[in-house]
């Protein structure tokens, strides 16, 4: 019994069936980082929407804002607001401005680090926020998992960054990232994602 | 116009004795101390004879357990005061009328409250919580409705025809009339308006005098009277005092919830919003705790004025048990109420950002949420403020994206420069002299740092910020 060509590839153009082969999960919602290769590798082609990404890395200043700046930089161009929770260090309005943020909607929250996961988490669940950026030197599962939670009633993206030594910790989120740095250059590596089914492409990509 | 009369006869008497007192026989007194007499009496005082206009001599002679008490008009305007308050969610026309009666304008939103006899229902049921019961009566012309208030109660009538009617019928004793002009009627054997009115115009000016000929105009509705209004007061203040010592501040929160309610309701009435108020601490033997409350944009909602002040009551620690709180708001800006689609579904939980702006701030403290801005500066550390700006001032030199509050002295081996040196030469001007050799540099463990040595040397590596 043969099926015929035309009626094969209907069934196959359904959004309820997948292929392996096919490189874009389109049900994915994501921001494009504005690297086109890590885009290339994550489902939706960029950070995922309404959801937390993390970002794990040894030392501050090995590029791990900068890896953001694309996305944020949209964000604030179409009006969404981004909240920078207890960042560790002040951020700097000339370097943000000069990689096409706009300051009128960068708000930066100082808060305890005891309040600073309620107050990222106030703002993900509002719904107000574009994005919320916070930084946690410790954090357990269940606080992760209520941030995500939040990043998914506030539709918002939720990017936390995180020592290194979390790697090991298992994590609710939908992006994990490490960056190594070795010798001025960087890597970045995808240590987790959600709806990656292609598990022959890299996980580990270099940047400059 | 409709104009619906309360007329709260009993106000002297509420004024000065308590709700308890009032079983036994009651008066109110007025006029210099020699001769004082009687303006008000209770029905227990009138059934053993006390009259109005008695002197108190006289009274007391006829009931020995007479409690007289001194009229306090500025207590009693005060009361009135606050019954116009309340009748103002009625109506916007709301006037006070001599010292004890309020007119209320009800043709302009019957229908909205579902007709008269629902309204009425109404006023009579919220001012029964509070211990009143008003004459009321309603009618097209102001002066009219008064007069029948005062001996028709619950008169209801809409048009000017059967109003004149029921004018008609009325004693000239109770018409409102200067007493002169009703002496002189009576006298002249005219006992209710009807007779009054079927005079002819002249006679009757020349008589009466033509002031009392206005009365009589406007009791009829031929010339308009202008009403002072009432408007509501331009600020809050409420306070609520306990019966015992609070030492916490948990219990504190039910009664600034009614505090919170009752500003709402005062800021509905008059339309307007709140961006700062006070909240008072009383103590016993101490100085009142005073904590401002300062909002970024006028609000009005009961249940986000609570938290907000909740907020703030929570970071506070009480030092003393208090004895009584108290709400007050001077400054209160009009609201811009934000535009809502009709269609709109909010999910449950979704806040706008001046609302999660203020529930931060609640909690955080004031200067928590801050919004960031470039400033014209050479020097790194003012080339940036907190300040919430539309225009940046775009500087091309690659800078980088954290900050150090403070520069700190780089440890470690001399690092690997990438870039520089950058000379930052300003401020001999203001005292904040800085003489600058910034560079961008790589450290062992890949960090790219901006760090700065002083202008000319060759060490002494201060590290300003982090390329993140």
């Amino acid at each position: 019994m043969s099926i015929p060509a035309a009626a094969l590839n209907e069934v196959l153009k359904h959004p309820g069936v997948w292929r392996q082969s096919t490189a874009v999960q389109h049900h994915v919602r994501a921001l494009p980082t504005g690297l086109a290769e890590l885009d290339a590798l994550l489902p939706g082609g960029g950070w995922p929407c309404g959801a937390l990404s993390e970002i794990l890395f040894a030392f501050d200043g090995v590029g791990e804002l900068s890896l953001l700046m694309p996305a944020l930089a949209q964000l604030t161009r179409s009006g969404k607001r981004v909240v920078f929770v207890a960042p560790p260090y002040i951020p700097y309005a000339p370097a943000l401005a000069a990689q096409g943020l706009d300051l009128r909607h960068v708000v930066q929250i100082e808060s305890t680090l005891t309040q600073g996961a309620w107050s990222a988490e106030q703002c993900l669940r509002s719904g107000s926020c574009g994005a919320v950026l916070s930084w946690m030197q410790q954090a357990d599962y269940t606080q992760l998992r209520r941030l995500q939670l939040a990043a998914e009633s506030g539709d918002a993206l939720a990017f936390l960054f995180r020592p290194a030594r979390a790697t090991a910790q298992p994590s609710p989120a939908a992006l994990r990232l490490q960056l190594h740095a070795d010798a001025g250059r960087v890597d970045v590596e995808i240590l987790k994602c959600r709806g990656r089914l292609d598990s022959l492409r890299p996980t580990r990509l270099r940047c400059a | 116009m409709l104009w619906a009369c309360l007329h709260f006869s009993d106000l002297p008497l509420r004024t000065v004795f308590e709700d308890s007192e009032l079983g036994q026989p009651c008066a109110v007194i007025d006029g210099p101390q020699q001769r004082q007499r009687i303006v008000l009496v209770n029905q227990q005082a009138q059934r053993q004879g006390v009259r109005f206009d008695q002197p108190l001599a006289s009274a007391r002679a006829l009931c020995a357990n007479l409690q007289a008490r001194a009229r306090d008009r500025a207590a009693e305007d005060h009361l009135l005061r606050s019954l116009a308050a309340w009748a103002y969610r009625f109506s916007s026309h709301v006037a006070l009328i001599g010292t004890d009666a309020l007119l209320i304008e009800v043709g302009a939103s019957l229908t909205l409250f579902g007709g008269w006899p629902a309204l009425e229902r109404r006023l009579r049921g919220e001012l029964a919580q509070i211990g009143y019961t008003p004459m009321l009566a309603v009618a097209p012309v102001p002066a009219a409705a008064r007069v029948l208030a005062a001996c028709h109660d619950g008169f209801f009538v809409a048009q000017r025809t059967p109003m004149l009617g029921a004018l008609g019928l009325m004693p000239i004793a109770g018409s409102g009339l200067e007493p002169e002009a009703i002496s002189l009627l009576y006298n002249v054997g005219l006992r209710t308006l009807r007779d009054v009115f079927a005079l002819p115009r002249p006679e009757l000016a020349r008589r009466i005098g033509p002031q009392a000929l206005q009365s009589l105009d406007r009791l009829r509705g031929d010339e308009a009277e202008i009403l002072p209004l009432y408007r509501p007061p331009d600020r809050f203040e409420h306070r609520i005092e306990f019966d015992h010592l609070i030492e916490a501040w948990p219990p504190l929160l039910f009664p600034l919830r009614r505090l919170c309610q009752e500003l709402a309701l005062f800021l509905a009435a008059r339309d307007g919003g709140v961006q700062r108020c006070e909240l008072v601490l009383e103590h016993e033997d101490h100085a009142a705790t005073r904590i401002a409350i300062e909002l970024l944009a006028p609000q009005r909602e009961a249940k986000m004025l609570h938290e907000l002040v909740r907020g703030q009551l929570e970071r506070t620690t009480l030092e003393h048990a208090v004895r009584g709180i108290a709400l007050i708001a001077r400054d209160l800006p009009t609201l811009r109420p934000q535009h809502q689609d009709l269609f709109e579904t909010k999910r449950a939980q979704a806040l706008d950002w001046p609302e999660l702006a203020e529930r931060l701030r609640a909690h955080l403290g004031d200067a928590s949420v801050r919004q960031l801005a470039t400033a014209a500066d050479h020097r790194p550390e003012r080339a940036w403020r907190y300040a919430a700006d539309s225009k940046p001032t775009i500087d091309t030199r690659l800078r980088p994206t954290w900050l150090l509050a403070r520069s700190l002295p780089l440890r470690g081996p001399p690092p690997r420069v990438l870039a520089g040196p950058e000379r930052i030469e300003s401020g001999w001007w203001d005292g904040g002299d800085a003489r600058r050799d910034y560079y961008i540099v790589l450290t062992r463990e890949g960090q790219r740092a901006w760090a700065y040595l002083p202008a000319g040397a060759h060490d002494g590596w201060m590290l300003h910020g982090w390329f993140a």
